[in-house]
């Protein structure tokens, strides 16, 4: 066994006994095992909410992302600091909301707000379709770290199959306690391997931040500033803040705001948590040191960039250190995915459907899918090839279509009903869908439209069929009640 | 203090807005090109800006902080 093995085996052997320990003597009710009993103060939500920043994609992807695409990898500093602005004003009330009705998961809230069962089953359906190839990109992501890390000794397959064990176990066991314990070792590595590398590396090959951009600049002007056509100005601004209004759509990140204590620990937060992912600067640092350091890595190979310049720099240990980081990146996302999912199924799919449900039964249920739904994203990961990349594209802009009817609950005069919302994510979901699996975008729609606005981002076409279907729907049913002998519904 | 927290349309306006007119890699501020040191920025004086409300937003002193007048106005 090498020793960059080594480290990795000990690191993922110390989380798992970490999470299987963070239960400690707790009777695990479904309201303990998803949301902590409501009981975590600042520090803990703070690690959850980081938590779900540093996935694999930060790790893999962001460097990924600088390294392939240049300028236009900037947005990930962004569009986290909106939503942070964001979640200042939207999760207190949705906390408060969630608390005083004993609500567990997202879907919950839809249909307690619209007084709706079939909202609520929709929102549920959206979620876990977003959540599964979420999910798979973080198993596939571990499978490539851990080949790559231990130089071949272990296959992606075999590392697929040992972390998603791992990971359902303490997620059976100790539920969102597991995850909120283990996200804070990793948070710890994550900082000190990426703030070293992302310093480390350019002075290492250039001498320094400033005559590393100097020579990529040289080498290939214009790459870190954005083009002027495709991701442009016009595609940054769109993108970012698409991405910034999915973020508190998706169901495992709603889930954990129902963790804290106190609605202040959201706002405190908020002034935080910006400065805090201000570490993906470095990420970025990582992939543009690699640009001409270890060029001509195309397509997906571009997410190799961190991990092959890695190889190439450093001893054995310290790629075992990273790769220890990366696996992490991936067992703690990957926690609140998988009990979100089996949350999800248990309570908002089969609960509403089955009126002999109890507590104790829907909490049994729910840890009975936990594994279910962890062979099932094995499956995808092994076997699912391209398309998962297509369903993790759909999947962001999923989610996102929930995020019109989750702002209009909260407004004092809800200017939407149960079906307007229902109509507009079924024409949101289905318009993204179709624009991903036909390959559409907006300049391919409207050829007429001026050059700069065929950039915007097409998820931004959905969006805005969603309001105005939304809208007219609620409102032809206001009137069909509204008029004189209408006796609508 | 109310007003203060549409301080808060600053972090939206400099990184959505901000992009049209600073596309650019050189001038490099602290060596970083000039696109990206302004997002680095913006992402500061997001903070700064959360900072400021947090601290004169009256919903933050009452007890346990509940009170849902300090929302949504």
């Amino acid at each position: 066994m090498s020793v960059a093995l080594a480290i990795i085996a000990f690191t993922f052997l110390g989380a798992l006994a970490l999470g299987l320990r963070a239960r400690s003597g707790r009777q695990m009710s479904l309201e303990q095992w998803t949301v902590g009993g409501r009981g975590f103060g600042t520090l803990l939500v703070f690690l959850l909410m980081a938590g779900e920043i540093y996935t694999t994609f930060a790790f893999l992807g962001g460097s990924g992302l600088a390294y392939g695409k240049g300028g236009p990898a900037y947005y990930i500093l962004c569009y986290l600091a909106l939503i942070y602005v964001i979640s200042y004003w939207l999760l207190p009330p949705i906390w408060a909301y969630a608390k005083a009705r004993n609500l567990f998961s997202q879907p919950d809230f839809f249909a307690a707000k619209y007084e709706s069962r079939g909202l609520g089953l929709l929102v549920a359906v959206v979620g876990i379709v977003s959540l599964v190839p979420y999910m798979v990109l973080q198993l596939k992501g571990l499978g490539i770290i851990v080949s790559t890390a231990s130089y071949g000794a272990v296959s992606p397959a075999a590392a697929i199959w040992i972390g998603a064990a791992g990971v359902t176990a303490y997620v059976v066991v100790s539920g969102v306690r597991g995850s909120a314990w283990t996200a804070a070792i990793k948070d710890v590595l994550i900082l000190f391997v990426v703030v070293f590398l992302g310093l480390y590396l350019p002075y290492h090959y250039y001498g320094g931040i400033a005559p590393m951009f100097e020579a990529i600049e040289a080498a290939r002007p214009g790459f870190l500033a954005l083009p002027e056509r495709g991701q442009s100005a016009v595609w940054f601004a769109s993108t970012t803040l698409l991405t910034a209004l999915g973020g508190y759509a998706w169901p495992h990140v709603f889930a954990s705001l129902y963790t804290a204590s106190d609605p202040r620990t959201f706002r405190r937060n908020a002034v935080i948590l910006p400065l805090y992912q201000l570490v993906l600067l470095f990420v970025l640092f990582c992939g543009f040191a690699a640009v001409l350091q270890v060029p001509g890595l195309k397509g997906a190979d571009a997410d190799l960039s961190l991990f092959k310049l890695a190889l190439q720099t450093f001893p054995p240990w310290f790629v075992g250190v990273i790769g220890a980081t990366g696996v992490l990146t991936a067992l703690v996302p990957g926690s609140m995915i998988l009990m979100s999912g089996a949350t999800l199924v248990a309570n908002n799919l089969y609960r509403p459907l089955s009126p002999a449900a109890t507590d104790a039964s829907t909490a049994r249920l729910a840890k009975g899918i936990v594994p279910v739904l962890a062979l099932v994203c094995v499956g995808f990961a092994l076997h699912g090839g391209d398309t998962i990349v297509q369903l993790l594209l759909m999947g962001y802009n999923f989610v996102t279509q929930l995020f019109p009817a989750l702002l209009a609950s909260l407004m004092r005069r809800n200017p939407l009903t149960a079906a307007g919302a229902i109509a507009g994510i079924v024409a949101g979901v289905g318009s993204v869908a179709a624009t991903v699996i036909l390959g559409l975008s907006v300049g391919g729609l409207f050829p007429f439209l001026p050059a700069a606005l065929q950039d915007i981002n097409v998820g931004v076409l959905a969006l805005t069929l969603n309001v105005v279907v939304a809208v007219a729907v609620s409102r032809w049913g206001a009137l069909a009640v509204a008029a004189p002998g209408g006796r609508a519904y | 203090m109310h007003h203060l927290r549409w301080l808060a349309l600053l972090p939206f306006l400099g990184m959505l807005v901000g992009p049209f007119f600073l596309n650019r890699v050189t001038p490099f501020v602290l060596g970083m090109p000039l696109l990206m040191a302004w997002l680095v920025f913006c992402v500061l004086g997001t903070s700064a800006v959360m900072g400021v409300i947090y601290l004169t937003d009256p919903a933050n002193r009452t007890a346990g902080g509940t009170d849902s007048s300090g929302e949504g106005r």
